[in-house]
This record gives C-alpha cells, sequence and structure tokens, in this order.
C-alpha cells in the first residue's frame, strides 16, 4: 500500500484497500499497459463485456445452436436483448460466448469474407468447415501472439448434405461432435445431451427439445444466464433464426424454508 | 519522485485476475511398438481439459504416408497445428520429387526440426512416430522441444508412466531370469496395445472411451477401434 | 504486554498461525503431500416416502483413480446417512466423529435424534475449522418430522433443499434433477431418477467415475444398496500376464536353521465386559 502524505489509515478489512491510498487495479492496470518494463511487456487481459453459454446439437438433417440474449459487464446483467447466434450465410451457423467485442472484431472480418464469396458469383459458397479453420487458424495465432481473443465459439451448418458441428476455444483448440456446448453449458447441458446423443441420431423435434430443456437448466442455474434465449436452426431447407423464451416454474422456491 | 509506476498491484486473495494461460492440457494416451516388418501405433479417442469430457470420438493418429503414422497428445491446438503443418511439408516433398513419399526417418528428422524451431514456446505435445522403413519396423519417440531418439516400443501422454513398464515387461523382458520366447506378431503387439489402453483407462482419468490402432505392414496401414471405459 | 499482576490471558479457540505458515511454505515453492480426495458426484432426493441418497465409487489423487470402488455414503445414525466429497480423510473422519456423537444424543434422549440434529452438529464442526477440513457433505434422513436434504458445505454452511448435488460432478447430476424432479415421486421412480444423476456425473465428469450406490431411507426402514448398479465393467484383456516359475532371478540364499523349543497356539481371549 502507498499512502497518500505518509499517513498510514488502517485498512477497511484484513489485507483489503486503505482509505487515502494508491493503488492499481488488476485488469486496468497501468504498470503492465505502460508497454516495456524490465521483463517485456504484458498485455491486459481478460474478457470485459461477455455472454455466457451457447448449446449446440446435431440431429440427422442438420443442426441447431441456441444461446441466450444477454450480455453481461461483469456481474452486471448489461445488455438483454442481443443475438449471440448467427446467420452466416445459408451454409452457416454461428454461435459466440466469451468477450463480445471480440467477437464484433471478429465478426466483421467473417461479414468481408461473406462479402467477397459472394461477389465472386462463382457458385462455390463457403461452407462451415471452411469457416472453423479458419476461425481454430485465427484464434490459435492470436493466442501464440499472447493477445488472444476471448472467445469461445461453435459454428455449426451443411457440409453439402452432412450436417457439421465445431467448436473453437480461445486457443484455437477446435473439435467436432454431436453435441457441443460452451460455458457453464459444458458442466450443465453437456450431460443432458450426450444422454440423448449418445443413444443414436437425434430427430429434428427431440433435437428441439433437448435445447429447450438444457436452456432451461442454464437459465436456472448460471447466474449469467437469462430466460430470453434465440436459437438457430439450419438444415436441406435452409436458415431461421427465431427468438424463445423459457417457461418458467419457481413453485418450489415456496416449499423451501429454512436452512 | 513518486510515479504512478511505483503503486502496488492492489491484490487479494479474492479479486478476479484474468492471467492468459497459452496451454491446456487435453489429456490421452499414445503407444507405439515396432515388429520386425511390422508397426503397431495407437491411440486413445477422449479428447478432455480439467474435468470435462469434450468429445468421445476424436482421433489422435494422422497418417502421414502409406508407412508411417505420428500419434499426438497434449495441448490440443499445438498436437492440430504442428501436424497439419507437418502434413504439408509431407505433401509438397511428394509434390516436389515425382510423386515420391518421404521416407520415415526423414519425417522424423522433419519433426524433430520442426519442434526445435519453437524451442521458446514449444508445441506442448507429446509426439510418437511409428512406421515402417526398408520393410523394417520403428518407432520414434520426442519431447516437446524436439529431442528424437529411436525406440522398439513406446508410451506417451498423460499414463506414458503407467504404460511404459507394461511395455519393458512385455517387450523389452526387462529383469527376467528366464526369459519367454513369443515371437512379437502383429496379433499380439496389438492385443498389448489394446491391452494397455485397458489398464491404463482404469487408473487414468484422461485416458478412455475408445482407442484407435493403426497397424502398419508392407501393404499400407490399416486401422481398428476398440471401445473402452466411457467414466 | 505481559506482568505478573496483568498475565495476559491465553486466547480461546484454534490457532491458525501455522495455515499462514503453511500458505507461505506452498507459495515459496513447497510441496505438501497430495490427500485423496474424492472428486465426487453424490447427491440426495426427498421423495414421497423418505428421501433418496446416491455416490459415484471414485476416489482419485491428481489424475490417478486411487480407489475405484469406495464408499461414499456414510453411516449417520440408523434413520441417516451421509454422502461425503472432498478430501476422503475429512469425510471419513467427520461423519464417524458426528455419528458416535449422535448415539449418545440418542441414548441421553432415547428418541429418534431429528436429522437438524445432525445437520447442526456437522456446521458447528466444519465452521470451526474455517474449511480447512474439507468435506462437501449430502446429509439426508426421515425423523419424526419427516424427511429432510441438507446440503453441507466445507465452511460451515448449510441448505436445506428438496433435491441436491455436491462434488466435482455436482452440476452434471444438477441438471438431470434441474429437469425432472418433481414433489411426490414414487420409489422406483426416485431410484431411476438419482441413478441417471449419479451416472450423469460419472459418465461427464472426470472426477466421477465407477459405480452407483444408493441409499434409501423411509420413516421406518433403511435400505443401503452398496453397487446399485455397475456402470462401467473392466475390459477384458486379450493376454495372458502370468510367469513361469523361475522368472523372478534368486541373488543369494541364506538358510536359518531354528531349533524348534517348544509348539503352542494362543487361544482367543474373551473381551472383559464387566
Amino acid at each position: 500500500m502507498m499512502s497518500n502524505n505518509g499517513v498510514n489509515f488502517a485498512p477497511f478489512w484484513h489485507n483489503g484497500p486503505a482509505p487515502g491510498s494508491f493503488y492499481n487495479f488488476p485488469q486496468n492496470n497501468i504498470k503492465s499497459n505502460s508497454a516495456i518494463d524490465e521483463y517485456g511487456f504484458q498485455r491486459n487481459g481478460g474478457p470485459i463485456t461477455t455472454g455466457t453459454s451457447i448449446v449446440g446439437v446435431k440431429y440427422d438433417k442438420g443442426v441447431i445452436i441456441a444461446g441466450d440474449k444477454l450480455v453481461s459487464y461483469g456481474n452486471l446483467a448489461r445488455y438483454h436483448n442481443v443475438d449471440r447466434v448467427f446467420k452466416i450465410n445459408e451454409n452457416i451457423i454461428l454461435g459466440m460466448s466469451g468477450d463480445y467485442a471480440d467477437f464484433q472484431f471478429i465478426k466483421q472480418y467473417i461479414d468481408e469474407i461473406i462479402l467477397s464469396d459472394f461477389s465472386a458469383d462463382d457458385r462455390i459458397v463457403l461452407k462451415p468447415k471452411d469457416l472453423y479453420t479458419w476461425l481454430t487458424r485465427v484464434l490459435y495465432n492470436r493466442r501464440s501472439r499472447f493477445n488472444p481473443l476471448w472467445l469461445d465459439m461453435v459454428v455449426g451448418g451443411m457440409q453439402g448434405e452432412e450436417p457439421f458441428l465445431g467448436h473453437i476455444n480461445i486457443r484455437g483448440r477446435s473439435y467436432t461432435n454431436d453435441v457441443i456446448s460452451t460455458g457453464y453449458g459444458t458442466h450443465l447441458a453437456l450431460p443432458l445431451l450426450r444422454e440423448y446423443s449418445e443413444k443414436g441420431p437425434l430427430n429434428e423435434e427431440t433435437a428441439q427439445q433437448l435445447i429447450q430443456k438444457s436452456m432451461e437448466v442454464l437459465f436456472y442455474r448460471d447466474c449469467r444466464g437469462y430466460p430470453k434465449y434465440s436459437q438457430a436452426n439450419i438444415n436441406a431447407n435452409g436458415v431461421t433464426v427465431s427468438d424463445h423464451e423459457v417457461k418458467q416454474n419457481w413453485d418450489l422456491a415456496l416449499s423451501i424454508k429454512g436452512y | 519522485m513518486l510515479g504512478i509506476n511505483q503503486f502496488p498491484e492492489y491484490q487479494v486473495p479474492g479479486a478476479v485476475q484474468h492471467q492468459f494461460n497459452p496451454y491446456e492440457n487435453n489429456g490421452g494416451s499414445i503407444v507405439a511398438i515396432a515388429g520386425d516388418n511390422f508397426a503397431v501405433i495407437g491411440a486413445d479417442t477422449r479428447l478432455s481439459a480439467g474435468y470435462n469430457i469434450f468429445t468421445r470420438n476424436h482421433s489422435k493418429l494422422f497418417q502421414l504416408t502409406s508407412s508411417a503414422v505420428l500419434a499426438s497428445c497434449g495441448n490440443w491446438c499445438d498436437s492440430d497445428t504442428l501436424t497439419s503443418i507437418l502434413q504439408t511439408r509431407v505433401r509438397q516433398y511428394s509434390d516436389t520429387h515425382e510423386n515420391k513419399e518421404i521416407s520415415l526417418n526423414a519425417i522424423a528428422q522433419l519433426l524433430s526440426t520442426m519442434m526445435y524451431g519453437r524451442r521458446f514456446f514449444p508445441y506442448y505435445v507429446s509426439n510418437i512416430l511409428a512406421g515402417i522403413y526398408e520393410g523394417k519396423g520403428y518407432v520414434y519417440s520426442y519431447d516437446p522441444i524436439g529431442h528424437c531418439e529411436r525406440h522398439t516400443y513406446r508410451a506417451g501422454g498423460s499414463s506414458s508412466a503407467l504404460l511404459q513398464p507394461i511395455l519393458d515387461n512385455q517387450i523389452g523382458l526387462k529383469n527376467m531370469e528366464e526369459k519367454p520366447t513369443i515371437p512379437l506378431t502383429v496379433d499380439r503387439a496389438v492385443k498389448l496395445v489394446t491391452d494397455t489402453f485397458i489398464s491404463a483407462a482404469e487408473r487414468d482419468i484422461y485416458t478412455g472411451d475408445g482407442v484407435k490402432i493403426s497397424i502398419i505392414t508392407e501393404n499400407g496401414v490399416e486401422e481398428r477401434q476398440i471401445p473402452l471405459r466411457k467414466d | 504486554m505481559n506482568s505478573v499482576l496483568a498475565p495476559e490471558i491465553e486466547q480461546h479457540g484454534f490457532n491458525f498461525s501455522n495455515c499462514r505458515r503453511n500458505e507461505k511454505l506452498i507459495h515459496d515453492g513447497f510441496k505438501p503431500p497430495k490427500a485423496t480426495k474424492t472428486g465426487t458426484t453424490i447427491v440426495g432426493i426427498i421423495y414421497k416416502h423418505g428421501v433418496i441418497l446416491g455416490a459415484d465409487t471414485r476416489a482419485t489423487s491428481g489424475n490417478i483413480v486411487s480407489d475405484k470402488n469406495c464408499e461414499k455414503i456414510h453411516f449417520l445414525a440408523k434413520n441417516m446417512y451421509c454422502c461425503g466429497a472432498g478430501t476422503a480423510a475429512d469425510t471419513e473422519m467427520t461423519t464417524k466423529m458426528i455419528a458416535s456423537q449422535l448415539e449418545l444424543h440418542r441414548l441421553n434422549t432415547n428418541r429418534v435424534v431429528p436429522v437438524p440434529c445432525a445437520s447442526t452438529l456437522l456446521k458447528q464442526y466444519l465452521f470451526r475449522y474455517q474449511g480447512h477440513v474439507s468435506a462437501a457433505l449430502v446429509l439426508g434422513g426421515v425423523d419424526n418430522q419427516g424427511p429432510h436434504i441438507y446440503c453441507i458445505y466445507p465452511h460451515g454452511s448449510t441448505d436445506k433443499l428438496p433435491y441436491a448435488t455436491m462434488g466435482s460432478g455436482s452440476l452434471a447430476a444438477m441438471s438431470v434433477f434441474e429437469s425432472r424432479w418433481k414433489p411426490d415421486m414414487e420409489e422406483e421412480e426416485g431410484k431411476k431418477l438419482v441413478r441417471d444423476a449419479i451416472a450423469a456425473g460419472i459418465f461427464n465428469d472426470l472426477g466421477s467415475g465407477s459405480n452407483v450406490d444408493l441409499c434409501i431411507i423411509r420413516k421406518d426402514s433403511t435400505q443401503y444398496l452398496r453397487n446399485y448398479e455397475l456402470a462401467n465393467e473392466k475390459g477384458v484383456r486379450n493376454l495372458d500376464y502370468t510367469y513361469k516359475r523361475g522368472t523372478t532371478g534368486v541373488l543369494s540364499v541364506k538358510k536359518i536353521a531354528f531349533d524348534v523349543v517348544e509348539e503352542s497356539t494362543s487361544g482367543i481371549e474373551k473381551m472383559d465386559t464387566n
């Protein structure tokens, strides 16, 4: 602690801040922000405005990706009506969790790719696997420069006739699977999704129900969750992005008394 | 002069700090055995981190040529990057050498060079390369910064310390008075690899779900998959 | 300041100075011994006629499974059982000690011990140790007031809930409860739900594994179903791993001849119960 006028006040609590003292707070750390010190430099890291879990399910003829509509600012529920699931083109849908600013940054480039792809007018359209590998490379290169894009993304779509579902994280670690979830969803939604997906391919209706169940559980148990969510569904008929809301039931709360 | 740079860090035990760690341990185990005229290499199919399983069906084997298979595990994004660069280099070789396939020992050297190229920001992976060269089976293993060593059998990854002693005992026949004389056939090697993975899945939490085995002979590469416990 | 006239009164309670020392030692690079953790899935629900507790059976130490079939549902009293997650020794010893206190309480009062009594004893004990006794518990039982499920955290806080989960697989298990639990379930339905919750932990959480243990506590009976389901069979090995006699070399032989003076077998002495 460094005191104001050489007067030391007692800290507010044990090891806590003291009145009239100056600190460098973590994350907007001027010391480490200001370029170079003896041992090189450190960037300030960490997500600021964030979206929570994304849930993705592959069914026999397509893919569904869902994510709630909340974007948080730390503990603050900051933006309540933001889409985190997108239609990229007729073949691709994308869900994002992690830092929303980083996503907006990368989304610009994705839009540019789609535009140039469209402009080529060669009847060859970007497919989900292309975007998936591209994002993997971008995120891996950023992590290798110690300047990561704080993102956890789910790419879905139709790779020709076949549904495709892949996950890329902040380090560029990517894999494909029948069911994918990010954030708290890895703990809460995946067990539900796996229980069904491991029995065999799902049909659209069960996939839909699973997504609904997952979003419900995530709303109840993820404190960055939100009842309103959007979902994108892609199959041979094209892409539909729709808004939904979790049916809440708090009857149980009345029965809980005492501790 | 008191500058802002002299201010101490405000750090208390409860304060959240994000520190970016470029590495992530994705687990997985790999085993390879070289025979007289064949090589067998296996890897489990679980991709995990922390206490989470991401997928149960994830191949850590990369067929590079008709006589070379690489197994790679550890930090998956590094494995992914390293192997795709390696695959590109292998293709470039054949494209510039009248479609001649690159030989196993050349891949072995190339991989070592590539990994050492990242000496001060290593690919955090455990690699084992298996294949045949001039009709004989070979196994090469690597440390994360490119040290390459030739073996007749080798285990790597999260269960390496569990599996290597089994191989030392069953193939190396170490510390035995009367050594059994069982010939190392393809069949025995495959069974041995399967058995080691069954054992690893029992005791290592990062190994399980399934094992993929590649059998490399003069006739090319044959793949097999055997389920393991999923807990 | 210590004088003969005004002697310093010794502080009561525990002395935590070693905790700070230990923290510093760890900070400076000291490697403390590894304790067996039961990175666990444990659950409990209330159903129509009582409570059902469930647990997996894996104990780990780092990334190695140290016990493939351990018991995590501990006996507290005839009408009460307690699932434990955290450090194996802590959960084991804590529940054992509380079980003996509850038995004494039962003998003193000559009544069925109420479940809140066990909850209070456990939380007061854990609170005293400020989280250093790392036991995360799901306590379940039936008393004269009906069925109870308590969640007890290592620092001594508690929750009283109709369904509870704990351990590293708690979220996996909770997702099952959160989507399928309802009040007044029948026993078979309840058993299936608890099994599914534990199975979710076993298959999705690497800290949990092996088998499912259940314990059903009704108004006037208790059923402990050890290894209710063997969720994971051990793989069958292909080769034979026996060795011929003489595989291990004999380095040296030394014979010691004994002179047999007397041969006797000691009988079993009866315990003095006077």
